[in-house]
């Protein structure tokens, strides 16, 4: 059981409950992590395989970096060509691509809070002994709506029965069985938000659904081309009833339930306000007005040292990736347009190399990106419903603005970020609709692909700062490379010896008990991380290089 | 959604994943049978396999992919994976959605392994092979040592998605990593697996063909050991737009008054003919499916479909095509 104090070495592999494959390892000290590693355990080449392919055609095959966060690395691929051959898709295409984006990075959110990330706060086995009227009054309070105790009296039964049958399946072995100290929800309130996980495994179903009414399909949209997208189908009325319906039920959920159980959080969590630090933000700009192109509703900038007052403009130029601790050639850090890398895999050494990820860095910084980038970037703005939202989020637990700065402020600026998303997609929704009322929309455009062009393509999505870059020679894909979030954020150090955001956050996170590390899980998830996008090999021009057997 | 009306009540309740009733759970039964090619009929068999007094066992495995299928799987209406997981099957080990982690996963992996009852193994994603497989690790062992450790003491073998049927996106030339799919990597242990195709398959070919493992054994498998229930008949057979194909009534561009009078997409590159799948019957998401929605398909269901149906666009495929 828990060893007050422990000093010595945690490794968690596999860390579960993300997508792909990662290995996380510290050295605690008197039960606080001092030093940590974040390794990434797979190799799958995507960059290599378009090469030589045309261009409008890559979008298909590097969707398959993720099908978590699917359908954006479709969509930025397709900026990326479009950006080249200088392109610009017709409003209404525009709005679907919003709608899709937005639908995406809502469900992912969701997805990520209850069923990837949820386990973390959430004792499951300690809800049964909970009052299902109890429980119920409870969730109509911090969800600000009616909840019926039948409802609870029905769940708590289910659940009941499901531990009853011996058979635990995917809560085997959890941390929280026998009790676990870092686990610190009342029965009332972990029965509250295991009901809210199982409600939400059907709610996020359908918002995909939703999302495949323009998609066709949810994971892997087919509906985005190069020129556009192409679902005429999708803009009959019945499809946007259709759509308002099942977008109508997860706004609700998102606004009462997922934002509700953010207080809950707040309330008893404290301690995770106090860990889980990164010192530098970035963010691209996303969802550009469709008709003028400007204005975006998600903003880039930077921040440095967690100084909320200067917010410094984003200098795509001043991107380059580092491969000093990574599993390839030797090199220099480089500008994704000039990338020179060979996968050559040496075995894990954290004094040398330890991962299949690169080190992105920002004038040779380590930067976070993602929603929690996001909302300190629209908080030190001043924009109106960040700061209101957030406020009241801080207010809950008495906390200053320097609190979103840790592990639980990130999930609350996920939570906040999906919150101002969903509503705003109504009026994206109506813009659309509209359109489409007035008469036959133009939801696609011829277009020409030049024998030699460069182009990046940039995309605000779920886990952060997406870009893909593309060299076109001869009118096929001569280069491609993909600048991925978790690679931002769960890669290892530079060249510099710098820990990524990752590796900085855990400093510090404490462990109760270094048999089940569940604080340490609690950082690393509450970055989200998706490591099939992050692990990517970019490819000098010139033949593919063969593998060297190490 | 709280209403106090009764049939706001029943709305609701349909809604959320609170209550399970008998008579969902017989529709559950019916629909599963249905799509199994059995009589509605069956649904007391399906029930009887279903409610068997232990539930049976899955280990799900995760590759060289993009967990896109389990994605897929989330998706799933009949059943509902809630249901799925806490009244049909005991999913005692799955990356994605286990509570544990590290060495208490590992744990849950074992004692899995030793169910006395047995368990069916799901793979999800290629097996990387090259230098033996050190491009893709799980707990300090590489997946193609673990996965052939797993997948040869299953009672059964279920590929699921394209990468784990037949290599999929990263086995694509120039495959960096050597990935295979399970049934070429796995054959020197004597696995033999279901390959459920898709990117992502649908998730009712996947638990049809679990409980038809459950139910009835072993499905019939094509040549491509895709099972023939779901695999049977071509994209292009079913398809709502096949009408125009035999009219000779082809879109030429995604911009045209065709496109958007939805007619056939053959021309823009769509795959539909050599590819085997139920995409236009079963649907997406329970409401749409690509060519419905203006995109051609991708042959997404087909051995080596990246580069043996590539490129996809059409100006490029009407030159090296037909």
């Amino acid at each position: 059981m828990a060893q007050k104090n422990y000093t010595g070495p945690v490794t968690i592999d596999p860390v579960t409950r993300i997508e792909g494959h990662l290995k996380i390892r510290a050295d605690v000290r008197d039960g606080v992590v001092e030093k940590a590693f974040s390794s990434t355990q797979l190799f799958r080449g995507l960059e290599m395989i378009v090469r030589g392919r045309p261009p409008q055609d890559v979008h298909n095959y590097v969707q398959r970096a993720c099908g978590v966060c699917t359908t954006t690395h479709s969509l930025v691929s397709i900026r990326a060509v479009e950006n080249a051959i200088g392109f610009t898709p017709p409003p209404a295409a525009q709005l679907v691509r919003h709608l899709i984006l937005s639908s995406l990075i809502v469900h992912d959110h969701l997805v990520h809070f209850y069923h990837l990330h949820g386990l973390d706060f959430i004792d499951m086995a300690d809800a049964l002994k909970a009052d299902p009227a109890a429980a119920a009054k409870l969730a109509s309070e911090v969800a600000e709506r009616e909840i019926s105790p039948g409802d609870y009296y029905i769940a708590h039964g289910r659940l009941k029965k499901f531990v009853a049958s011996g058979q635990l399946g995917w809560l085997t072995n959890a941390y929280f069985l026998g009790g676990h100290p870092a686990y610190r929800l009342s029965p009332e309130e972990n029965l509250v938000m295991s009901v809210n996980y199982l409600t939400a495994l059907r709610i996020q179903l359908k918002l995909a659904r939703a999302m495949a009414v323009f998609s066709g399909k949810n994971p892997h949209s087919q509906t985005m081309q190069v020129g556009g997208v192409t679902c005429y189908e999708s803009l009959r009325p019945e499809r946007f009833a259709e759509f308002r319906e099942l977008y109508g039920e997860c706004r609700a959920f998102i606004n009462h339930e997922f934002k509700g159980d953010l207080t809950l959080l707040a309330r008893r969590y404290p301690e995770a306000t106090r860990y889980g630090t990164v010192s530098n933000y970035f963010a691209f700009d996303d969802f550009h007005d469709p008709v003028s192109g400007k204005d975006p509703f998600f903003r880039s900038g930077v921040l440095w040292n967690r100084d909320l007052k200067r917010v410094e403009a984003l200098d795509t130029e001043a991107i380059q990736e580092h491969v000093a601790h990574s599993w390839y050639a030797p090199g220099p850090p480089r500008h994704p347009f000039d990338g020179i890398t060979a996968p050559e895999y040496t075995g894990y050494d954290e004094a040398d190399r330890y991962s299949w990820s690169k080190a992105p860095r920002y004038k040779n910084e380590p930067m976070e990106c993602g929603p929690l980038a996001r909302r300190l970037l629209a908080y030190a703005r001043g924009e109106k419903e960040t700061v209101e939202r957030l406020n009241a989020w801080l207010a809950i637990g008495k906390f200053k603005p320097a609190a979103l700065c840790s592990t639980l402020g990130r999930t609350a600026c996920r939570m906040v970020e999906s919150v101002i998303l969903v509503n705003r997609m109504q009026g994206w929704l109506d813009g659309l609709e509209a359109r489409a009322k007035a008469g036959p929309v133009e939801i696609y455009k011829e277009w020409k692909m030049p024998d030699k062009a460069r182009g990046v393509g940039f995309c605000c999505v779920t886990r952060g700062a997406l870009s893909h870059w593309i060299r076109i020679d001869r009118g096929t894909t001569a280069n491609y490379q993909m600048v991925v979030p978790s690679t931002w954020n769960l890669g290892p150090r530079c060249a510099a010896g710098k820990a990524s955001p990752v590796e900085e956050s855990l400093v510090g996170t404490p462990v109760a008990d270094p048999e089940r590390p569940v604080e340490i899980l609690r950082t690393v998830h509450s970055f989200d991380p998706c490591i099939a996008c992050s692990v990517h090999v970019v490819q000098p021009d010139g033949e593919v290089r063969a593998f060297k057997a190490l | 959604m709280h209403s106090s009306s009764r049939m706001a009540a029943l709305l609701a309740q349909e809604r959320t994943a609170r209550s399970v009733s008998r008579r969902d759970f017989m529709k559950l039964c019916a629909a599963v049978a249905v799509a199994m090619g059995m009589e509605a009929s069956m649904a007391p068999t399906v029930a009887r396999a279903l409610e068997a007094k232990r539930r049976p066992a899955v280990i799900h495995l995760h590759g060289a992919e993009c967990t896109g299928c389990t994605e897929a799987l989330l998706r799933a209406t009949d059943p509902f994976i809630d249901v799925l997981i806490m009244e049909t099957i005991s999913l005692d080990y799955s990356e994605t959605l286990m509570a544990a982690a590290g060495e208490a996963a590992h744990r849950a992996l074992e004692q899995a392994m030793a169910n006395p009852d047995g368990y069916i193994c799901t793979i999800e994603g290629a097996i990387p092979t090259y230098q033996g497989g050190l491009y893709g690790q799980i707990g300090g062992e590489t997946m193609f040592s673990l996965f052939a450790r797993v997948a040869s003491r299953a009672k059964a073998v279920i590929a699921l998605g394209s990468c784990a049927s037949f290599g999929g996106v990263q086995a694509a030339a120039p495959n960096p990593s050597g990935a295979k799919g399970a049934a070429e990597a796995l054959a020197a242990v004597g696995v033999e697996p279901i390959n459920v195709a898709g990117c992502p398959p649908n998730p009712i070919n996947y638990i049809g063909t679990v409980v038809h493992l459950l139910t009835k054994g072993m499905p019939e498998l094509d040549n491509a050991r895709r099972p023939k229930l779901f695999y049977g008949v071509t994209v292009h057979d079913k398809c709502e737009r096949r009408k125009h194909f035999d009219k000779g009534e082809f879109a030429l561009s995604f911009a045209s008054e065709e496109a958007r009078q939805g007619w056939c997409l053959h021309k823009l590159g769509c795959r539909g003919p050599w590819t085997y799948n139920n995409c236009p019957t079963a649907l997406f998401n329970q409401t749409n499916w690509p060519v419905r929605a203006g995109g051609p398909c991708l042959g997404c269901s087909e051995p080596g479909f990246w580069d043996e149906l590539a490129p996809f666009t059409s100006d490029v495929r009407e030159k090296n095509r037909t």
